[in-house]
């Protein structure tokens, strides 16, 4: 997992649309764009103003809302300048003003001369806060790469994994041919948001959507097969581990044996599938996707044949016991 | 498990053809390949891997290999890179 660097700029130039945009313009301090932002949570510096520095949380970025920038104006107007340029000894990232007012002169000057950014928001303070929060959660979360193939299968984001040349892009082709959608081929960019979801992406956009099939080539499934058989991401829900056939190994009979594995701290259920010529693996995909869907609808197929049998056998034996019957079938 | 580091000598780094050689050459062995650019490891068996890795010219590349012809399979990767991949 790499140590990605953020800095104040990066997050200017985040790209977020609509309900997700955060309408940051940097205001002064420009020369300090490039400082790191190297936490996800967000400080309202109320105490830092008025002059309590113990536990200040300065590697935060720092919001200013509406009680903190009328405070700010209520120091500039009574001349106290010495309290605030104190708070410009600590290393912040950047101050972010919202409301779309924009911060007393002489908090700029002293923010411009210390080379911190500020930045400026239209967006309400509570508004601006839910927003930057998933945008950093996104930036640190956990990630890992992992080789397979990520497909959208009747709704459930299945991960397929196996050994190089076992079969996992031509099923991904198959599948995509029966109307379902490719996220990422070969490398799967997974990260961790709020703990217990996945989600999978392909790592480079340039060369997205593009699969490597032993006899074709590279080809791009965008161009090939439109814009409904792709997604840009989507969270992993079942892992298929493709396999060629061993006889020697034990292979679940009955379903009820729940594997999983762990991915970034998530446990994600596991299907082991033996590939042999001649066997349908796209077929046994989808209907592993059906299973999965039901057993979210909380109708598990397996335990219910189970208990049904057992049922049945019950039903045998009392009939037995009534009817005094001397052998059984 | 070999760990070998080798660095790009061909002046456009590694774009289709240089990929589809690695991973022609990759697949012959029986171990595990994996080459590493920094923090991000992909396997060498894979051509969408090698060329999202995004290498240019004069990259320090890692070779990983693991398995019984480990050895082999490090030294050839490696000629690919020193012969820059039969380019120039």
């Amino acid at each position: 997992m790499e140590d990605k660097r953020f800095t104040v700029l990066d997050l200017l130039n985040f790209d977020l649309k609509e309900h997700d945009a955060l309408e940051l313009r940097c205001i002064c301090g420009r020369k300090g764009l490039g400082r790191l932002i190297s936490s996800p949570d967000i400080n309202r510096p109320g105490l830092a103003l008025s002059g309590f520095f113990e536990s200040f949380a300065y590697q935060r970025i720092q919001l200013i809302g509406r009680g903190e920038a009328a405070y700010l104006h209520l120091l500039a107007s009574e001349g106290k300048e010495e309290g605030v340029s104190k708070i410009f000894s600590f290393p912040m990232p950047c101050f972010i003003f919202a409301n779309g007012e924009p911060p007393a002169p002489m908090f700029a000057e002293a923010a411009e001369a210390a080379d911190c950014p500020i930045l400026l928001s239209d967006l309400s303070s509570t508004e601006l806060s839910s927003r930057l929060m998933r945008v950093l959660t996104n930036v640190f979360a956990p990630k890992t790469s992992v080789h397979g193939v990520l497909v959208e299968v009747y709704g459930i984001g299945i991960l397929l994994v196996g050994e190089s040349g076992v079969g996992k892009s031509e099923t991904a082709l198959e599948l995509i041919e029966r109307g379902h959608r490719l996220v990422a081929d070969d490398v799967v960019e997974i990260r961790c948001v709020s703990g217990n979801i996945l989600m999978g992406s392909g790592a480079n956009k340039v060369i997205g959507h593009h699969m490597e099939i032993r006899g074709l080539g590279i080809i791009n499934v965008t161009h090939l097969f439109g814009v409904g058989a792709i997604r840009d991401k989507k969270q992993v829900q079942l892992i298929c581990s493709l396999e060629e056939w061993d006889s020697n190994k034990v292979y679940d009979r009955i379903g009820t044996e729940e594997k999983t594995q762990d991915i970034l701290g998530v446990h994600v259920p596991q299907l082991d599938i033996p590939v042999k010529p001649g066997r349908n693996i796209p077929i046994i995909v989808e209907t592993a996707a059906m299973n999965e869907r039901l057993k979210k609808m909380g109708y598990h197929s397996a335990k219910e044949f189970n208990q049904n049998i057992l049922r049945w056998l019950e039903s045998e034996n009392a009939r037995d016991v009534y009817f005094g019957r001397d052998d059984s079938i | 498990m070999v760990e070998k580091m080798t660095i790009i000598k061909n002046r456009a780094g590694i774009h289709a053809r240089p990929a589809a050689l690695i991973v022609q050459t990759a697949g012959k062995f029986k171990s595990k390949i994996y080459l590493q650019k920094d923090d991000d490891r992909i396997n060498a068996k894979s051509i969408m891997g090698i060329i999202t890795l995004g290498a240019g010219f004069q990259t320090e590349i890692k070779i990983i290999t693991d398995g019984e012809d480990e050895v082999q399979a490090a030294e050839a990767i490696d000629r690919l890179f020193q012969n820059r991949f039969e380019e120039e």
